[in-house]
């Protein structure tokens, strides 16, 4: 079995012109992973610019609103950019910098993560492009205008479906044509060894915090914890601290979109249809059918309809250390209306799927206990979307 | 001495090159696909590459993404692929390897599909998003059967790892002539030229130079050091056209090139 495993799942299947490149990284990454100066650098940054440690904050209104355990929200909405992707996105460019790489690349399906990468290479002065579908660049003018701005290349892929999935193949293929001088950011946790890794470690951030957060603000106790998964990026960093507390109880929530049938959701890990495969240099869960072509998935958040999910999430899954789950659109726009309303707090739709699923987790929970809720992003590229939803022009 | 084997040897034994012929399965459509291996064996092709169209296939260029895209929208799925097969075995004994991406075949079953491939007569498969660490499981099923997996080096293969990947080079060995993605364009064949030379010393693997390769001129550089040379969008291009007669013009052209120029 080759490197890069989380039980059986994970590994590296890429083409063999890109094995060079991910020796140089891993051997980076290993070099610079424990170094106190690379360590003391990414913390200046996440302390000075990004804004971190991020509040955990009590929920008094949601909590009331339920009547059961204590709601506390990881405040990943409140960082620079808006949301936990930016935790990655600095570490890897402080590492593409000792790489002496000249050139940042990333895929991006929101436009989250291509925002955040763009924000991180104009504060390193490196070039960026950025590889994203015609279909999103379509569907998400906001964040293309933003990327500009900030200096960055907007790449429109109009290849296959013109979607996430597309846009990251098209990044490994430039990846593998300039590997020279080029770092590619993935934005989850998912693609080929060391990502996966590297992804989780950066994103840890989040579940230390909590742990240290609780200690000193909750009085320690911490029964449930609640991320969403897309391909699982917050939802892992808030989990791996917490992988041998059992006594925490752990909810990845993935997007059941519009219903269960194949391609009306995104879910790779709580569909039962779903099953093994290898998308962009993973072995992990699928959304595929029956002769193995990758499907295009759905769900109202951009940011969780991808087809695959990180590797060790896979493991989670089969080790029943995370339990995942579904929440569909309108549940997700349900919670996104009641934190706004509750305590004005205008979530991510992606982390509105996080929410929604307190409404099913919290009659079955006690006033003494303590629930966790990463709130990954806020909601302001939503709003338009949502007022759609809801039949309202803005 | 597998089919391929045999192949490469006659081809040594008359001091020629080989030519090895990239076809999407299932363009333009299955009796398309027939028609154009039939075209290609008779126009000098000595092996022939048919590919297994996947969603997302990320070694591949413009040209042979949007010719897997058509034939996926189009029906083609693995099992259709062994069912060509068996269809140009009823003509051909040219050696066919199964070239695609390994979701569609672990998703088919790696022992299953070895022997359905065996029996239907194909003589091994090339996986671009396979690199030799992954390889065991396949490899293992594939020798069950007495299929060959094909392995890659490219300009950036270090010695150690050529010399890793020549332990279990099967077939012949597929080199990458270029950093990136299949797709006709100029290309240095310098530095894939030197991989070559050391992987010469350490196995009798044949070396197959592919990506990039488009006309005569370019067939004749990359063959330099090479046992065969491998051209794939440039036909894939034309047979998305329709324009088969074309098709076989360019591959006799590239194989008449050969012939004459390289010894």
């Amino acid at each position: 079995m080759s490197k890069g495993r989380f039980g059986k799942y994970g590994g590296q299947y890429v083409p063999e012109i890109v094995m060079p490149v991910l020796t140089e990284l891993e051997a980076a990454y290993e070099k610079y992973k424990d170094d106190p100066e690379f360590l003391a650098e990414l913390r200046k940054y996440y302390v000075e610019y990004a804004g971190r440690p991020t509040l955990l904050y009590y929920a008094e209104n949601l909590t009331k609103h339920y009547g059961k355990a204590k709601i506390y929200l990881k405040r990943e909405d409140l960082l620079h950019t808006g949301a936990h992707k930016i935790n990655n996105a600095l570490g890897q460019v402080l590492l593409a910098k000792r790489m002496g790489k000249k050139r940042i690349i990333a895929e991006t399906g929101a436009g989250q993560h291509g925002v955040a990468t763009a924000t991180v290479a104009a504060l390193f002065g490196m070039e960026c492009k950025v590889f994203m579908g015609a279909v999103d660049i379509e569907r998400q003018k906001l964040n293309v205008f933003k990327m500009k701005l900030l200096g960055t290349e907007v790449v429109p892929v109009t290849t296959g479906t013109s979607t996430l999935k597309d846009a990251t193949s098209e990044a490994i293929r430039y990846w593998a044509a300039h590997i020279e001088d080029t770092h590619y950011i993935i934005g989850s946790a998912v693609g080929p060894h060391p990502y996966p890794t590297m992804v989780r470690d950066f994103q840890s951030v989040i579940g230390k915090e909590i742990r240290q957060q609780i200690k000193e603000e909750a009085g320690g106790r911490l029964d449930y914890l609640i991320a969403c998964v897309g391909g699982g990026s917050n939802a892992i960093g808030t989990f791996h601290e917490f992988a041998n507390d059992s006594d925490v109880k752990k909810f990845g929530v993935e997007a059941a979109g519009r219903g269960p049938a194949v391609g009306d959701n995104a879910q790779t890990l709580s569909n039962p249809a779903s099953r093994p495969g290898v998308l962009h240099g993973a072995y992990s869960y699928l959304a595929q059918d029956d002769d193995g072509q990758v499907i295009e998935v759905y769900s109202i958040s951009a940011g969780l309809d991808y087809p695959g999910v990180g590797p060790e999430h896979a493991m989670f899954h089969e080790e029943g250390i995370v339990k995942y789950v579904g929440i569909n659109d309108q549940e997700a726009l349900d919670a996104f209306q009641l934190l706004s309303r509750e305590e004005g707090i205008i979530p991510a739709v992606e982390s509105s799927h996080a929410l929604a699923y307190l409404e099913k987790l919290m009659p079955n929970t006690n006033k003494d206990e303590v629930v966790v809720v990463t709130l990954s992003g806020r909601g302001d590229k939503d709003v338009q979307q949502v007022a759609k939803a809801l039949g309202e022009e803005i | 001495m597998s089919r391929l084997q045999d192949k490469f040897s006659e081809l040594k034994a008359a001091n020629k090159k080989g030519l090895v012929i990239y076809l999407t399965a299932g363009m333009p459509d299955m009796e398309g696909t027939i028609k154009a291996v039939k075209m290609a064996e008779e126009a000098g092709a000595n092996i022939i590459e048919l590919g297994i169209p996947f969603s997302d296939p990320m070694a591949d260029g413009p040209i042979i993404q949007a010719a897997s895209y058509q034939a996926i929208k189009k029906g083609m799925t693995l099992p259709k692929v062994l069912e060509l097969v068996r269809e140009i075995r009823k003509f051909s004994q040219i050696p066919i390897l199964g070239m695609g991406y390994i979701n569609n075949m672990l998703n088919y079953g790696f022992d299953k599909l070895t022997v359905d491939a065996k029996e239907a007569g194909m003589d091994g498969f090339i996986i671009p998003d396979v690199p030799h660490e992954e390889s065991g499981e396949m490899k293992k099923a594939c020798q069950e059967q007495g299929l060959h997996l094909v392995e890659f080096v490219t300009p950036g293969t270090t010695d150690a790892r050529i010399g890793e990947t020549c332990t279990t080079a099967d077939g012949f060995i597929y080199c990458v002539s270029v950093n990136g993605v299949t797709g006709v364009r100029k290309i240095d064949y310098g530095p894939i030229n030197n991989v070559i030379e050391h992987v010469k010393k350490q196995t009798d693997t044949p070396c197959a130079v592919g990506f990039g390769i488009g006309s005569p001129e370019a067939a004749v550089e990359a063959a330099a050091k090479a046992d065969a040379v491998i051209v794939g969008s440039a036909v894939v291009k034309l047979i998305m056209e329709d324009k088969f007669t074309e098709a076989a013009d360019l591959i006799g052209a590239i194989r008449q090139a050969l012939d004459k120029k390289v010894k």
